[in-house]
Parts: structure tokens; C-alpha cells; sequence
């Protein structure tokens, strides 16, 4: 499979259903064997975009090209794409075997090398023997499974998958976020991921698209997702975010510094975003970047007085919600439940220490519309 | 006596309180409440259809002599149906032009209940409503209509010649089994397209989608996934055109001519003109006892169908 970063490109598609826009404008490229996913609420536009991928969609306007070849006059039955559908969409009227075959057909293979192929996909799967068996004796992973054999017994040159584990339970759906990523690794074939959960994008893919109201706001791998949103709705919507408003007092070579007001001055790392001194400025960090401590932290750094006022166990980690003078917001801290020190502090009330590092601070631009403090 | 009634109240359930034995008989017996429910049906079952039944059984074992009835039991019309080759022929013949009519309909139903399922997104139930139009004026005169258009003089050869495509009237149109054919299929039609419809609409777009996707083109998909799927209704909608239609006699009688004559026109004609009960008692038996086998091949088919679709 060619390697090129823009294996698909899709060029200011827009979509509308009568007056209602579901996608408006969207352009990304995605590289040729790449674990792409498209991430948003529902509605966002998400499976309309994958849908028109697979041809089931005419773009009201733009293009999308797939390795080269623009798929405008290309009717869904000739695209080298193939599909996970959400319900799997696995022939009632078919054994498993007929069903992994179906697409096959055209490829006029002799009988005996047709069964080969499909006993090979029945082990890549772990269904080995399934064949003649009917869809209604499997099991909801086990589909899942066999529409994943179906598509990729074409070698399509990209796989497109609409919300493939949404109907699994959640163990299941776990152990298979694993087997995909694997599988995608060992296929080579581009897949195009379409969730609206978000972990389950983080853990499997190699970047993200995420959507909202039919218009991409970011494009990137989930690390730079999750540590550097560019708008706050990104950050809202990946992972957990408090927020903070500022006003810009200085920007220098590396550094900008933001007076936050009962949070105090704020250094944050420059980065692509550019601020002008005096600006509004949305400060947003991350509950599990704070260190907490009951006695006040010796030495410099940045830290802060709060009350405690709740906390949640959650086993592998506790998260505590801690009121501080002067913030509406009582901010969300989380922490590592490690073997000892910590258990203090999930029995403390009262009062404690907020430490960060300025490497934790997300600054964003002031957003019109969520002017509002979280 | 009222000691036992008190312990027997006691037992019940607290909701039957308010009401009487009855209803706590009925709380307690689901099949006496299932019997009670099927009552009215269950009477006309039983005085309509159960009651005739046995009679004609009862009568098809008789023989006529002239104008009374020999009433000691013997098989003997029934060695007659078996032996005469009129009845075999005529008993043929029905199978033969009910069977066309089933299949005729079928085949012309299943695009409208097709477009309908598929093409219609907005008030489909008026399309529906509107195919079954046919069924909003009399049968008979839905008869005679047909008679007018295949006529001799009728409009279909009146409207060739005038055409000039043929210069005499075809023959063949009326008083005949195509005739008898056109019309039941015609009069019939709006049973096959529910069904039909019903089987289609139920089949999950997203499986047809899967089939696009997986490389077939729309023909190639309609016969891999659309029609499969829907054979269980065509072969309800098969039986349910062909179970009335092998037995009727008012078609055939207006518009089959000599060849067009069905078992149902004997059958009649036993009860009329020929004057002979018991023979055309055994010929309705022999004639239910056909559709019946027919039906249980039908049902044996359908249910296989289904069970590999669902």
C-alpha cells in the first residue's frame, strides 16, 4: 500500500439534505495506511462524510479523491472502498461462508480457491469453522468479526467503519479496539474510523478528525489532541478540562504570560497561537496535570489554596473536586491511586495545595461563544 | 359453604378483589380466557363452516336415484371422480389456470408493491390504498368490464384494427382460459401486492447497501438480496390468490367459453342442472382435498424460505 500522506483527499465537500447542512466544507487528506478517525457527537456530520466515502452520498459540492482517482462519477458498486456497517448488515439469507464470499463474485475465482480464501479470513478472524453457519447463531462480537471478513476479503483499498463496536459490550468492545489496531496493522489498509467515543478513538488511531456541526475543528494524532487543543470545544470534548479566563499581561520569545486573577499569573509556552498583550485569553489544563498535597509546597512554582469538597474513587484513580477563592468552578483534579501516599489525601478534607507546571497550561483563544467559565 | 368461599377469596391474588369469580376464574385459566375471547368467531366457525363441512362429507358418501337421495353410505362417488377422466381433466385445468393466475399476479404486483416499498417516501399508504381500487366496485361487473375489453367487438380488437395492425378480430381474447386468467389476475391483484409490499418494506436498507458496496450493481443485487428476502411474501401472496381462485365458477362461467370451463362450473352444475348432490358433494370434497395439499406444500416452502432469512 503507497505510503503518500494524501492517499485520501477530500476537498471542501459539503452536504446538505434540503435546507439542513450536515457537512459543510470539510477538507482533510489521509495517508495511505493510516488509522483515521472521525470523531464527534452525534450529528456532527461524521457518517455523512464517511457515507459519501463509500458513495452512498453524492457531495453537494467538492471532491473526494481516492489514490489519485476522483470519485465524483464513480457509482458505489466500483469504489476500492468496502464497509464495516454499523449493524453489520450481515445477509440473513446467507451462511458465513456465503456471506465472506458475497464480494468475491466478480473476482471469478475456481470454487476450490474461493473456499481457501475464505477459510483463511475465517482464521484471521478466530472463527475458524463458522462457514456453515448462519448469522443469527453468532454471537454480536462474532458479526462484527465476519463484516470485518466480508470487506476485507476485497482488499479494498481502504476500509471505512461507521461506529463497528457501538453495539458491543463495553470488555468486548475493548478486546476488539486491540484486534482492529492489529489487524489494521498487519492488513496495511488505510481504515477510516468513524466514533463519537472518544477513548476509543485516543487508543486506536494514528490521527483524528474531530467534527462538530458538519465542519472539522481539528485535525491531529490523539497526543497532540489531548495535550493541545486549538479551541475550547475541542478541549470540552476530548478528556476532561478546566478552564480559566486571563487577560494576556506579556508575550515575549517562549513565553506568555496571563494574569488569571484568583488564580494568579500564568506562564504559558508560546506555541503556533499568536496572543496580543491586553487580549482575553482561555487558560485550560487538564485534572490529572495538578499535584495535589495537603501542606503548602515548599520552593517556587505555581500553587494555589483550595478546599476540598468532594472526591470519587474510581480504582485505578480518585478524582477530587476542589473549590478555590474567587473561581465560580470548583476544579477538577485527578489523581494516581499509587500504593501509599495518596491515601491520604482521598480521606483529607478541608483544605489543600493545587501545584501545575507551566508546561501544563493550554492557552486558547477567547471563544465568542463559550465566554462562560466552565 | 360461605367459609370455603372466604378461604377461596382469600387465596386469589389481591388485584382480583374488586372483581368477581369470573374474573378471578379468567386471572387464573389463560386457555378459558383465550376460548372466551375466540367465542363469536369460534360460533360462526362453527355453525358456518364446521356444520356444511360434515354435511357435505355426509352427503358425498349418499348416491341420487332420480329424484331422491339413496342415503346407505358408499364411496362410490368417489371411485367416480377417480375413474371419469372429465373430472380429472376439469380438476387439471383449474390447478392449471388458478396456478397461471397465482403466478401472472405475482409477477405483475410485485413491481408496484416494489416501487411502493422502495421509491414512494411520502404517503405511501394512499399508493396503497389507490392499487386496491379495483376492489371498490363489484366483482361482477369487474367481470363484465373485462368482457367489454377482450370482446369480439371489444375495445383491445377494435382498437388493433382500427390501428390497422390486424384485420379480424382476435378469437382468442374472450371465451377462453387467457380470458379467465386476465381477469381473476386482475381482480385479485391487490391481495399479492401486501404481502408482497409488507416483505419488502421489511427487508434492513443497510443490507442492501452492503451488497452495493460489496460490488454487486443494482439488477445483480435485486436478485442476490431483494428478491430472496422477499420470497416469503411472494409465496403468501402466491397462495392467497390461488386458494379462492382454483374454486371459482363466476369467471370461467362469463368469460372461459368451452375451454375456459372450470371444476368449480361442475361442481355448481351438480347442484343445478344435473340434479346430482351427493357426486357434486364429493367433487367439492376432492377439489378442497387438492387446494389443501397444494397449501401444505406452499406453507412447507414458505417456512423453509423463512427460516433461512430470519
Amino acid at each position: 500500500m503507497s505510503n503518500n500522506s494524501s492517499f485520501i483527499s477530500i476537498q471542501n465537500v459539503s452536504k446538505s439534505f434540503g435546507s439542513v447542512a450536515a457537512v459543510s466544507d470539510v477538507s482533510m487528506e489521509i495517508g495511505g495506511g493510516e488509522f483515521f478517525s472521525l470523531l464527534g457527537p452525534s450529528g456532527c456530520g461524521k457518517t455523512t462524510l464517511l457515507r459519501m466515502l463509500a458513495g452512498f452520498e453524492t457531495p453537494t459540492s467538492g471532491e473526494i479523491v481516492i489514490d489519485g482517482q476522483s470519485m465524483s462519477a464513480v457509482p458505489p458498486h466500483q469504489r476500492p472502498v468496502n464497509m464495516v456497517f454499523q449493524n453489520y448488515a450481515i445477509f440473513p439469507h446467507l451462511n458465513i461462508h456465503d456471506n465472506i464470499a458475497y464480494g468475491m463474485r466478480k473476482e471469478r475465482l475456481p470454487q476450490a480457491e474461493l473456499d481457501k480464501k475464505v477459510e483463511e479470513m475465517l482464521e484471521m478472524i478466530k472463527l475458524p469453522g463458522y462457514g456453515k453457519r448462519r448469522s443469527h447463531e453468532l454471537s454480536g462480537g462474532e458479526r462484527q468479526r465476519v463484516a470485518l471478513a466480508r470487506a476485507l476479503i476485497k482488499r479494498p483499498k481502504v476500509l471505512l467503519l461507521d461506529e463497528p463496536l457501538g453495539a458491543l459490550d463495553k470488555q468486548l468492545r475493548e478486546q476488539m479496539q486491540m484486534e482492529l489496531r492489529a489487524l489494521q496493522r498487519s492488513v496495511g489498509i488505510t481504515f477510516v474510523f468513524v466514533t463519537h467515543d472518544q477513548e476509543e478513538a485516543l487508543t486506536m488511531s494514528d490521527r483524528i478528525a474531530v467534527m462538530s456541526k458538519g465542519r472539522t475543528l481539528q485535525i491531529d494524532s490523539p497526543t497532540e489532541l489531548y495535550e493541545k487543543p486549538i479551541t475550547r470545544e475541542v478541549a470540552a470534548f476530548i478528556g476532561t478540562m478546566n478552564f480559566f479566563d486571563g487577560r494576556v499581561v506579556s508575550v515575549d520569545n517562549d513565553q506568555i504570560i496571563v494574569d488569571a486573577g484568583a488564580l494568579g499569573i500564568v506562564k504559558g509556552i508560546k506555541d503556533t497561537t499568536n496572543f496580543g498583550v491586553g487580549e482575553m485569553a482561555q487558560i485550560a489544563v487538564r485534572p490529572e496535570k495538578f499535584s495535589l498535597s495537603i501542606g503548602a509546597p515548599n520552593g517556587v512554582g505555581n500553587f494555589i489554596e483550595g478546599n476540598m469538597i468532594s472526591t470519587a474513587y474510581l480504582g485505578e484513580r480518585s478524582y477530587f473536586h476542589i473549590a478555590v477563592n474567587g473561581i465560580d468552578q470548583p476544579i477538577a483534579v485527578s489523581a494516581q491511586n499509587s500504593a501509599s501516599a495518596d491515601i491520604n489525601i482521598r480521606d483529607h478534607k478541608g483544605q489543600v495545595w493545587l501545584g501545575w507546571p507551566d508546561a501544563a497550561v493550554v492557552l486558547l483563544k477567547q471563544d465568542a461563544s463559550h465566554s462562560q467559565a466552565q | 359453604m360461605t367459609d370455603n368461599t372466604a378461604t377461596l377469596r382469600s387465596t386469589l391474588p389481591r388485584s382480583t378483589k374488586s372483581g368477581g369469580w369470573l374474573s378471578s376464574l379468567l386471572m387464573r385459566f389463560e386457555a378459558l380466557r383465550g376460548y372466551l375471547l375466540l367465542s363469536p368467531t369460534l360460533l360462526i366457525m362453527i355453525i358456518g363452516i364446521c356444520v356444511p363441512l360434515f354435511i357435505l362429507v355426509g352427503m358425498s358418501l349418499w348416491t341420487q336415484h332420480g329424484f331422491e337421495f339413496d342415503k346407505s353410505l358408499t364411496l362410490a362417488n368417489y371411485f367416480n371422480v377417480a375413474e371419469q377422466p372429465i373430472y380429472k381433466a376439469l380438476l387439471a385445468r383449474s390447478i392449471l389456470i388458478s396456478g397461471g393466475c397465482a403466478l401472472a399476479t405475482v409477477i405483475l404486483s410485485y413491481p408496484m408493491a416494489y416501487f411502493v416499498a422502495f421509491h414512494v417516501h411520502r404517503h405511501k399508504m394512499v399508493w396503497i390504498i389507490l392499487m386496491t381500487l379495483p376492489f371498490w366496485t363489484s366483482y361482477l361487473l369487474r367481470v363484465f368490464s373485462w368482457k367489454i375489453i377482450l370482446g369480439y367487438n371489444g375495445v383491445i380488437n377494435s382498437g388493433l384494427i382500427g390501428m390497422g395492425l390486424i384485420d379480424q378480430p382476435l378469437e382468442f381474447l374472450l371465451y377462453s382460459p387467457l380470458a379467465v386468467v386476465i381477469t381473476l389476475t386482475h381482480a385479485w391483484s391487490a391481495f399479492a401486492i401486501l404481502p408482497i409490499y409488507v416483505s419488502l418494506e421489511k427487508i434492513d436498507r443497510s443490507l442492501l447497501e452492503a451488497a452495493t458496496d460489496l460490488g454487486d450493481g443494482p439488477v445483480r443485487r435485486f436478485f442476490r438480496i431483494t428478491f430472496p428476502m422477499s420470497l416469503p411474501g411472494v409465496i403468501a401472496a402466491a397462495l392467497i390468490i390461488f386458494i379462492p381462485t382454483v374454486g371459482d365458477y363466476i369467471t370461467p362461467t362469463l368469460l372461459g367459453g368451452p375451454d375456459g370451463i372450470m371444476l368449480a362450473n361442475l361442481i355448481s352444475a351438480q347442484f343445478g342442472k344435473v340434479n346430482d348432490w351427493p357426486m357434486g358433494a364429493a367433487l367439492a370434497i376432492a377439489l378442497m382435498v387438492t387446494v389443501a395439499l397444494f397449501s401444505v406444500v406452499f406453507v412447507i416452502i414458505s417456512r423453509k424460505v423463512t427460516e433461512r432469512i430470519t
